[in-house]
């Protein structure tokens, strides 16, 4: 009964036991995060967070409601009640260039089958469509063309007065889970297992209007597609629940070569295969996906990768990064990566370049079933991936943050005021750098004296 | 009445202070005797003994026109309290000392009865033979059927100890002064009425007259007037000169308030209310007329009848009682000022004063207090400010006069009464010593008033001081200041400094101490105000005092008379009280001199008597504490200004004085003067019943006693007792868990005194919770007391403390275990020390509270050291700022290790209460270390 008072461990028993989980003592003296502040305002799991400007954010969950915040002080700045369901997705509609009010418009779209715009500065509704056959499951503004576009179980695009310019037929009843814009013109759109191309038809003086034509569709994966994502230019990248990570030529649509099963750097792919089946599908989907310029951060199932694209392999990997699956990954500037996982703790991991082959974590987590097809492929590599390794990396934890009871849905990073986290139970949390904000305070306070003419008195 | 007064010379003594504690011989110490009282359990030390009354209580009597000096009322009414006193002959006993002239009439000159503003009288006598000492306030009501349209009355607070009522002389004169001018603005509208309905009355009867004259002139045309008609003419002719003089009389009365308020543009609020009561202010341009109008608009009701001309003096009419004379409303708000009175000085003398020396000092840390202070006195503070200067009752919301606006006008007219006092004091110069100097020196100094006074005011000053000399010598009033011209009050200063006057004085006192009275001090009846006055009111409130005035004046006749104190106080036995009274003040005026000034404003002082100068400062502040009794120092007009705005009148709140009795801030020269002080008071002072003790100090008191026991306990109970504070003062939430919960309540009411605060809302203690921790929790309490249930249900609260284990130590009361941070520094073994000698909860609570206010101080240094803090110039890294951070702390401040780590946390804690806004506060945000906790078992 003793046991968790003399422990000093943070994590279950059970579940450390489960799998080797990389565990930090409570000494984490790399670990920045020294100050939290709670938010409560919502009464549901807050699921998204969406940053507004340098210091406000807003957040959304299933309540319905939307929050404004301020990041610095943690000051609820505004409740936007609008939806009677969860909200089922946010996104920022940028201001045109020629508006003058600087005020951030949001867009939400809600499991009532509305979509409603926001005005963030005011809290005021601006604008409300509720002529949806289904539940807007993603959104996504094309900015060059001034249009948004929702995707339920159809696609429609719709301009800045939130009029209907067109719409595509009955897609799925799954529905659109994922949408992203790629150049000439094209979005992508993840349907099932598929991935649907359009192309939108701008109107012009000569045609009858706006119009979206399906062009190609993608038929790669073998699962639902869980993640989808703009990495740059040339390529996106796609992540299904069977853990299969695509990079496609953004001009193309192609497969780019190599990058189906790079899961797999056994060679011994029988073995693999059999280990892959004991493992619960779960285990392996990729929840999110996040990029930077040259490597992709995937999060599989409890573990993180890192997946560079130049060298089309793994770079990193850390398998048993939490308890459980982890929901969403972010890579800092400073090289740092955030990841938060259902286990409902934050860990924060740095990348570091690796010199000996030998301490190299062999990334030998999983294996994609279906993917034995390119298994030659595969196996004519290893002896050059034997020298690359000699520059692959290793993620390295250097702090957790144990604050949420439940499931950690999503974070977002400010520059100047820290981490904000949003969970499943129903709270926010503000992580600050205590320092920081101690030398912060302390300048306020001399401010303050100033103002109060205080400061120079005594003199 | 008084065969031979006693008058005390109202000095301070000299530094031979401990001179009477030798005055027996030493054989005779060895014979004790037993003590009188003890079979009784009375307190041995306590000078009540010889008391009738158990307690302290306030008379108030009248000097009745028709059967002399009569108890009116005592508060608490109580016959307990007073128990066999003689409160008719103690009456007699007070109102004998009234220096009121309440000459009123038709002065010389004057075509119409003049009413005498005649402002309040303050004395301090003493009756050794019934043990009782009382400080005496006399005031006159109107009243339309007293001889001379006034009644006299004294409240006085009576009490068995001589110290207390000298030394608290200045706070009882104020918040009596409240009282008295509450009861005063009653009077004076009732008066109004009174008078109106007297006018009516005139009114009416004039009318009837008339029409009575006008029909017998019709009835006889014969062209001359019968007998009848001659004397109804007369009639009509006296009923007229009657209606004249209430008019003027009704003017009179009316224009008292707008005369004060001329004078009064330092407090507009008192204008407005001036102006409130809608029969009186709005009136007083055109008497006449609005005495006609107005009382028909005001009192319809009222049904004129008619009066006989002659009935303006009625003697055979009952007189009106106290309630009668005053409007109902002030005379309520007038017994709850003086229950107010009695309240806050209950208690023993050294405990009023230590609390006065408590708030004093506390006030001067209040960025740092909300720390550890309680918080009652904090918040208290800023309620009370508004409180008790806004009226108390509120529900005398119509037009009744707040205490705030009574305290004002009452400021005001105590400047007039320094001009009264002057001539009394004249008066007994010539009479004891017919010292050609001192008598000089008052006259030149009543003169150097004439020329701002209004001549009217003048006269009625003289009448007031005329008849003051009658029945009792009157040594201790107060000097005479200018207060126009400070050149002129310095030079008049020196004159009755003279150490013959006080010699002279010290002599007659010890002659005639064998009578049963004593005037101790007194302030003569006080004149009206001239509005020139008013700027300078301050330092009237301290004429009182002493006659030595003025700071400078104090100290350097202080020096002048210490030699020949000092021989004759080992005489007379009866003096022996006063000497003691001295000593304590003159400690309270050395500490007050010795501070460095903070400012001379407006108050220079000349060199050339050789006087000490004492500057009128803030800092003054702080000793007020020891010698608000006659303090000296305020005697400057702006050193008493600064002392009304530090001295904010929550500081006169039973409840404040109730509530603090750790008298840890002190700093070390307070802190010496203040025991040195308080033990030689405590050693003559009464203490007679723990029942005397104030009400609301017990609870709070033991409260704070039982915390130091139980803290005691545990640092001697608990080798870890150092790590679990430190995680308390470090801001690190500790989670006392325990199945017992009045075992576990126990010891976080006891830790709960290391617990810093966070501002306005009360400790982060959470005495008892069931329900699994959350992060919550940890950011809203810093200590908690959790159950341990032995149900399944409690896995899930373990699991929660095994997870959030980083933000918490975790105290296990079952098992005897500490798990926390390590803690290496110096702090906390001083702190908790537990091979302490200390005994007793309440003393260990002092010393914490001391303790902790030497860490509050150093946490107050680091924090608004801007050096620290800011870069010095534009360029530099903040490595550098951090690096003189850590050596301030380190080497200025003395702090190893962790002890640097509360100190920051206090200093977190300030730059958030500062920087606040007062709008809603928001907790503080969750600060934590990642630090390795240990596991601690006993």
């Amino acid at each position: 009964m003793l046991r968790w008072l003399i422990g000093g461990g943070r994590e279950p028993q059970g579940l450390a036991e489960k799998s080797p989980l990389q565990t930090i003592g409570e000494e984490q003296t790399q670990n920045p995060y020294t100050e939290l502040l709670v938010l409560k305002a919502h009464h549901d799991i807050v699921r998204y967070l969406v940053q507004l400007d340098d210091s406000r954010f807003a957040s959304a969950g299933d309540d319905g409601t939307v929050v404004v915040w301020n990041a610095q002080t943690g000051e609820k700045l505004l409740e936007l009640n609008g939806h009677t369901q969860k909200i089922t997705a946010i996104i920022t509609l940028p201001c045109l260039e020629t508006c003058e009010e600087k005020n951030q418009l949001i867009l939400t779209a809600s499991a009532d089958r509305t979509v409603i715009e926001w005005d963030c500065g005011t809290g005021r509704q601006v604008q409300k469509v509720s002529c949806f056959q289904s539940t807007v499951k993603c959104l996504a503004v094309i900015q060059r063309l001034d249009v948004w576009l929702s995707g339920g179980n159809d696609l429609c695009v719709w301009n800045r007065k939130l009029d209907l310019l067109c719409q595509t037929s009955h897609l799925s009843d799954t529905g659109i889970t994922a949408l992203i814009e790629i150049p000439k013109n094209c979005v992508v759109a993840a349907v099932g297992k598929e991935l649907i191309i359009f192309r939108l038809v701008a109107a012009t003086e000569g045609s009858l209007g706006w119009d979206i034509l399906e062009v190609k569709r993608l038929l790669d994966h073998q699962d639902n597609i869980l993640s989808l994502v703009n990495v740059n230019d040339v390529s996106f990248v796609s992540g299904s629940h069977v853990g299969e990570l695509i990079v496609w030529d953004t001009l193309g649509w192609t497969v780019q070569a190599c990058e189906r099963n790079f899961w797999d750097p056994s060679p011994q792919l029988d073995a693999q295969r059999e280990i892959k089946l004991c493992q619960k599908p779960n285990d392996v989907s990729i929840h999110h996906l996040t990029w930077d310029e040259e490597n992709v951060f995937v999060a599989v199932g409890r573990g993180l990768y890192v997946y560079n694209l130049p060298m089309k392999r793994v770079i990193a990997c850390q398998k048993a990064a939490h308890d459980s699956s982890v929901l969403h990954v972010a890579k800092l500037p400073n090289r740092q990566v955030i990841s938060c996982s259902e286990d409902g703790s934050v860990r924060i991991w740095e990348l570091r370049e690796k010199q000996q082959l030998s301490v190299e974590p062999a990334p030998t987590g999983f294996f994609n079933m279906w993917g034995f097809g390119r298994v030659n492929k595969q196996a004519s590599h290893p002896a050059k991936k034997q020298q690359e390794n000699a520059t692959s990396c290793s993620l390295e934890l250097i702090g957790d943050l144990i604050g949420h009871s439940s499931s950690v849905e999503m974070f977002l990073y400010f520059e100047d005021h820290g981490l904000v986290t949003c969970s499943a139970d129903h709270l926010i949390i503000l992580w600050k750098n205590g320092e920081r904000e101690s030398g912060l305070r302390s300048l306020k306070l001399f401010q303050k004296l100033e103002e109060n003419g205080d400061l120079y008195l005594s003199v | 009445m008084i065969s031979a007064p006693d008058v005390v010379a109202f000095t301070k003594e000299d530094e031979y202070e401990e001179e009477p504690y030798n005055e027996p011989a030493l054989p005779e110490e060895y014979s004790v005797p037993l003590f009188p009282f003890a079979s009784q359990g009375a307190n041995p030390w306590s000078k009540l003994s010889g008391a009738k009354f158990s307690r302290d209580f306030i008379l108030i009597s009248e000097f009745s026109e028709q059967v002399g000096p009569q108890p009116l009322l005592t508060i608490p009414n109580d016959t307990k309290v007073f128990g066999n006193f003689d409160l008719n002959y103690f009456s007699l006993r007070i109102m004998s000392v009234d220096y009121q002239a309440s000459f009123v009439g038709h002065p010389p000159g004057s075509a119409y009865p003049k009413l005498n503003f005649v402002e309040d009288s303050k004395v301090v006598l003493g009756d050794s033979k019934e043990g009782a000492f009382a400080y005496v306030h006399h005031l006159t009501l109107y009243d339309l059927e007293a001889r001379g349209f006034v009644r006299p009355f004294c409240m006085a607070y009576i009490s068995a100890d001589q110290h207390k009522i000298m030394q608290q002389f200045q706070e009882l004169s104020a918040e009596f002064s409240k009282a008295s001018e509450c009861l005063k603005t009653g009077n004076r509208k009732a008066f109004a009425g009174e008078l109106e309905k007297k006018l009516k009355d005139l009114d009416y009867t004039r009318t009837v007259l008339h029409t009575e004259t006008e029909i017998q002139k019709k009835a006889n045309d014969k062209g001359f007037y019968s007998s009848q008609a001659i004397e109804k003419a007369n009639e009509l002719a006296s009923v007229e000169k009657s209606i004249i003089e209430h008019q003027d009389l009704l003017r009179q009365i009316r224009s008292y308030p707008h005369r004060k308020l001329r004078g009064s543009s330092l407090c507009p609020r008192e204008s407005e209310h001036i102006q409130d009561p809608p029969s009186q202010a709005a009136t007083t341009s055109d008497p006449e007329e609005s005495a006609d109008t107005d009382h028909y608009a005001c009192r319809p009701s009222y049904t004129p009848k008619l009066i006989k001309a002659k009935s303006t003096k009625c003697f055979d009419k009952k007189l009106k009682t106290l309630e009668e004379l005053c409007d109902t409303e002030y005379f309520t708000q007038t017994l709850a000022q003086l229950r107010h009175i009695e309240h806050m000085f209950r208690g023993d003398l050294c405990y009023l004063l230590t609390s006065q020396i408590d708030r004093a000092l506390l006030k001067q840390q209040h960025i740092t207090s909300f720390l550890f202070e309680d918080l009652v006195e904090v918040s208290d503070r800023l309620a009370e400010k508004q409180e008790s200067t806004v009226s108390k009752p509120h529900h005398y919301r119509p037009p009744s006069e707040s205490p705030e606006d009574c305290l004002v006008p009452q400021v005001l007219i105590s400047v007039g009464s320094y001009k009264s006092s002057v001539e009394s004091v004249l008066i007994k110069m010539e009479q004891d010593l017919g010292d050609e100097a001192s008598r000089e020196a008052a006259v030149m100094e009543s003169s150097s008033f004439d020329p701002q006074e209004n001549l009217d005011y003048l006269e009625m000053d003289m009448k007031g001081s005329v008849s003051s000399g009658e029945s009792i010598e009157v040594l201790g009033t107060e000097k005479p200041t200018s207060v126009l011209s400070k050149s002129e009050s310095q030079s008049s200063l020196t004159v009755p400094l003279s150490p013959q006057v006080v010699r002279s004085k010290a002599v007659s006192h010890r002659t005639i101490s064998g009578d049963s009275i004593e005037v101790l001090s007194t302030c003569p009846s006080e004149a009206l105000i001239p509005d020139d006055f008013k700027a300078s009111y301050p330092s009237a409130i301290n004429e009182e005092e002493s006659y030595a005035e003025g700071s400078q004046g104090a100290i350097h006749f202080q020096a002048g008379i210490s030699p020949p104190e000092a021989g004759e106080a080992e005489e007379g036995s009866s003096g022996l009280a006063l000497l003691q009274t001295d000593a304590s003040c003159c400690i309270g005026r050395e500490a007050g001199a010795l501070l460095v000034p903070l400012s001379t404003p407006g108050h220079t002082l000349s060199d050339e008597d050789g006087v000490v100068s004492v500057p009128p400062q803030r800092y003054r502040q702080k000793d007020q504490g020891f010698h608000v009794d006659f303090s000296v120092e305020n005697a400057s007009p702006s050193s008493r200004d600064n002392s009304c705005e530090g001295f904010p009148a929550y500081e006169l709140d039973p409840s404040h004085l109730l509530t603090s009795l750790d008298g840890s801030k002190t700093s070390l020269d307070d802190h010496s003067d203040a025991t040195s002080y308080g033990s030689s008071v405590a050693s003559t002072s009464s203490d007679r019943t723990p029942s005397s003790m104030p009400p609301a100090g017990p609870s709070s008191e033991r409260h704070k006693k039982r915390a130091g026991q139980n803290a005691l306990k545990f640092i001697r109970q608990y080798p870890f007792a150092h790590p679990a504070i430190y995680s308390l003062l470090s801001g690190r939430t500790l989670v006392v868990l325990g199945e017992e919960e009045a075992m576990v309540r126990k010891l976080v009411t006891a830790l709960s005194i290391f617990v810093p605060g966070y501002g306005r809302h009360g400790k982060p203690v959470k005495h008892w919770l069931s329900s699994p921790l959350h992060i919550t929790d940890f950011q809203k309490w810093k200590l908690i007391g959790l159950q341990r249930v032995a149900s399944p249900a409690s896995a899930s609260a373990l699991h929660a403390l095994s997870r959030y284990s980083r933000y918490t130590s975790i105290l296990d009361l079952d098992r005897k275990t500490l798990r926390c941070p390590l803690y290496r520094g110096t702090l906390v073994p001083r702190l908790a020390d537990h091979r302490t000698h200390i005994r007793r909860g309440s003393t260990y609570f002092l010393h914490v509270q001391s303790m902790l206010a030497q860490l509050c101080a150093k946490a107050f240094l680091y924090t608004f050291c801007h050096h620290l803090h800011l870069p010095a110039h534009g360029g530099e890294a903040p490595e550098l700022a951090a690096s003189r951070q850590a050596s301030f702390l380190q080497l200025t401040l003395g702090l190893v290790h962790e002890d640097v780590k509360v100190v920051r946390y206090l200093a977190e804690l300030l730059r958030l209460h500062y920087t606040q806004e007062r709008r809603g506060t928001s907790q503080p945000a969750l600060r934590f270390d990642y630090v390795p906790s240990f596991l601690y078992k006993i």
